[in-house]
């Protein structure tokens, strides 16, 4: 798996065959006239999903969770590096164990957000969110909304697996740009037999 | 078509295996190993954190995958499957060469208390101690060889504690790299003794291949420059190029045939494209590693022996054991990373024994490097694991942190047991291993007293945080599993014998850490190899052609 990633831009994002296809339909709307319009209506749903795994609104919520996980600052955090990418692929290859407890402990999030805060998470303050990600955390939920996967549970795999895509090998679809190994000063890419001999 | 009868049958193609492969070759047997995985090159899975041995998040790059599934306890009476890049799997590799392609290649001879375990210390209540038949002089020529012919770096003048040997080392020692030399100084100042760890790995061109070039990725990984020496650079092409040896590789082995009279017949196996087959031989030699050569055995029931092959006294699977690992992290004001790989330079040996009121210790080493991932989970207790301080604390002490390790010589307990599962096959129909149990509680006994120590070390070194890591009860194993079928003179408490023939089966033999009676406070590697060039020097002295007896 090396091709261009459909989820890759931080903004919305337009996977290559989008754009060929937007531009056929330019070609098309000026050929037959009012009737691109329902054309184009109609691709704007028929255009491939942007993930694997992942509903938009699912991705949306785990988005911010892991930018939380590791945030941006002078170093691109969770979001630039790419964590739902590595996320949503391992869920449909290596770590495709875990996607019950994806789907479920994002919905129990989801729901305990609305009844703790009154809010969905996204529209949370910074502080708020993070106040939000301890109690789950800890374990400090409405009860009702969590059964398996526990919320320690899922806050912990969650955490892995963000870690992993930050700190892991970019072939996986995280650490874009080898940014965390910039960020701890190593070598990117390590050349091979190479990296022992101190830079001038 | 039957396939052509064989003098030798070896079964896993590892550290064990691949030794006596070479020896039963050159001594003009005709050989056939079975080895379960492939032939494997860096170039596969390369630098990848999460795709390797020691870290399988992702899978292990050098096997096994899914198709090999274990069953483990989780509870009392309760089981779950698992995968072999799950911790509890208790993995060691499936390849050419197995462990000896990835590992830290660390290259201990162990120490001679360390086959007189039961007659030093005494047996703590609920272990199994016993001392080996067999005694360090016993395999001191052993451990010459596998230095000599596999390849180690090294330079035991420094370390007072060293069982006696008769040759130098072939390469000199890896010098010290910035956490050795820190950690050096500070050892003096303690009145301890320091020496260089000896390796399984080039410090100068040697046997035709490579020196190090000290890359940050090895242990866990393949090696890029071919300077890391296992069995598939060394022992293995060795025996090949005889003409005499045969390796048949994506070959899984589901039985050892015994006849009627207690004899060894030889292996049935499914071929790379999962055909069963049948291969006779005149002996058999099994090196699967502690958890798969005990499985094979107990899969292979006939009429003399319906709980399998060696298995009379249900001796076999049990005593399984490992390292109860411990460690002491350190985090220093200045760097003290150099990215000279593999990191692991500078070693301790004076807690192995003579420890008050203990059974033995542990070799202290400092860690390999620690790499992002890995490091990202090594904290102080409370600092917390996620956001904007897990961040700092990375950017600040990724480069500042210095870990120093324990292998912990376990007391082997009787329970601490691999079986075959009742229900659970793998992709072959063969029943799988199930494994179960705890250590005994004198190894964490250890583990604090070795932390206490490593602590003491890394503050003289000037640590200005430190924090330790001792395990729990949980069952041991890993790559350093051992002990399944251990070798002693009594057949009711033992496997096989001294020179790892199985007990009543005079054709059956067994070449890996399984015969380990203890796995003393080191890293296991050269022992297997040693015991390799013992059992194999044994079967070539005694084979006169035809039937083995």
């Amino acid at each position: 798996m090396s091709g261009p990633d459909p989820a890759a831009g931080s903004g919305p994002a337009l996977s290559r065959r989008t754009v060929l296809m937007l531009g056929l339909v330019g070609v098309i709307g000026a050929t037959v006239g009012s009737g691109a319009t329902m054309v184009i209506a109609r691709l704007g749903r028929s255009t491939q999903p942007r993930y694997r795994f992942f509903t938009e609104a699912e991705a949306g919520l785990l988005v911010d969770i892991c930018e939380q996980i590791i945030p941006g600052d002078d170093v691109s955090g969770a979001t630039d590096t790419g964590a739902i990418c590595y996320i949503d692929r391992q869920l449909c290859g290596a770590l495709a164990r875990h996607r019950r407890a994806y789907r479920r402990g994002l919905e129990s999030f989801r729901q305990t957000c609305l009844q703790s805060y009154g809010a969905r998470f996204q529209d949370l303050a910074s502080s708020a969110k993070i106040e939000a990600l301890r109690s789950v955390e800890r374990g400090e939920v409405p009860k009702a909304l969590w059964s398996e996967p526990s919320a320690k549970a899922f806050f912990n795999l969650v955490v892995a697996h963000t870690m992993q895509s930050f700190y892991g090998s970019p072939r996986h679809g995280g650490n874009r740009n080898y940014a965390s190994f910039r960020m701890l000063g190593l070598d990117y890419p390590q050349v091979v037999g190479q990296n022992r001999y101190r830079k001038a | 078509m039957a396939l052509r009868h064989v003098n030798a049958v070896v079964v896993g193609a590892g550290a064990g295996g691949g030794v006596v492969a070479k020896v039963l070759s050159e001594a003009g047997l005709s050989v056939v190993v079975f080895e379960r995985g492939d032939w494997v090159s860096f170039d596969e899975h390369g630098q990848d954190e999460l795709k390797n041995q020691r870290f399988a998040v992702l899978g292990n790059a050098y096997g096994p995958d899914d198709r090999s599934p274990r069953v483990v306890e989780t509870g009392a009476g309760t089981w779950e499957v698992v995968m072999p890049n799950e911790g509890s799997y208790n993995n060691n590799a499936a390849c050419v060469g197995s462990g000896t392609v990835s590992y830290g290649a660390m290259a201990w001879r162990y120490m001679e208390k360390d086959f007189r375990m039961r007659s030093t210390y005494g047996a703590p209540e609920g272990s199994t101690l016993e001392d080996w038949p067999i005694s360090y002089d016993d395999l001191e020529p052993c451990y010459e060889r596998a230095e000599q012919e596999v390849g180690v770096s090294g330079d035991m003048s420094a370390n007072p504690f060293a069982a006696p040997r008769r040759r130098p080392y072939p390469m000199p020692a890896f010098p010290y790299n910035t956490e050795g030399r820190i950690l050096e100084a500070a050892a003096k100042r303690l009145g301890l003794h320091p020496f260089p760890i000896p390796m399984l790995r080039n410090s100068v061109p040697y046997g035709g291949r490579n020196a190090c070039v000290h890359n940050r990725f090895c242990c866990g990984f393949a090696c890029p420059n071919n300077a890391k020496n296992g069995t598939h650079n060394t022992v293995i092409p060795m025996a090949l190029a005889t003409g005499n040896c045969e390796l048949r590789t994506k070959s899984i082995v589901s039985e050892v045939v015994v006849d009627e009279r207690g004899l060894a017949r030889g292996v049935r196996y499914f071929d790379s494209a999962d055909r069963q087959q049948y291969q006779t031989a005149d002996l058999v030699v099994v090196s699967g590693g502690a958890i798969e050569t005990a499985r094979l055995l107990l899969n292979s029931r006939s009429r003399l022996f319906p709980n399998g092959a060696g298995n009379r006294f249900d001796w076999v699977g049990r005593n399984l054991q490992g390292h109860a690992y411990c460690g002491t992290y350190g985090l220093f004001e200045e760097e003290t990373f150099d990215d000279v790989g593999p990191g692991a330079t500078i070693a301790i040996s004076d807690f192995n024994h003579g420890n008050p009121g203990l059974r033995g210790g542990a070799v202290l080493t400092n860690e390999f490097i620690r790499l992002p991932y890995g490091f990202s989970v090594m904290r102080p207790p409370g600092q917390p694991s996620w956001g904007k301080a897990h961040k700092d604390f990375q950017r600040r002490f990724f480069k500042r942190c210095v870990a120093v390790l324990g292998a912990v010589q376990e007391m082997p307990v009787f329970d601490a047991r691999m079986q075959i599962d009742p229900s659970v096959r793998d992709h072959w129909g063969i029943p799988v291993a199930r494994l179960s149990g705890c250590r005994h509680p004198h190894d964490i006994e250890i583990g604090r007293f070795m932390v206490a120590r490593s602590e003491i070390w890394l503050r003289e070194a000037g640590a200005v945080t430190t924090w330790t890591y001792v395990p729990g009860m949980w069952l041991s194993g890993g790559e350093h599993q051992a002990g399944t079928c251990r070798m002693g003179s009594d057949p009711k408490t033992s496997v096989a014998n001294r020179f790892g023939q199985v007990h009543e089966i005079d054709n059956l033999f067994i070449s890996d850490a399984s015969l380990h009676v203890t796995n003393g406070g080191f890293n296991p590697a050269l022992t297997i190899m040693a015991l390799g060039y013992w059992v194999g020097g044994h079967i070539s002295a005694r084979f006169k052609g035809g039937r083995f007896s």
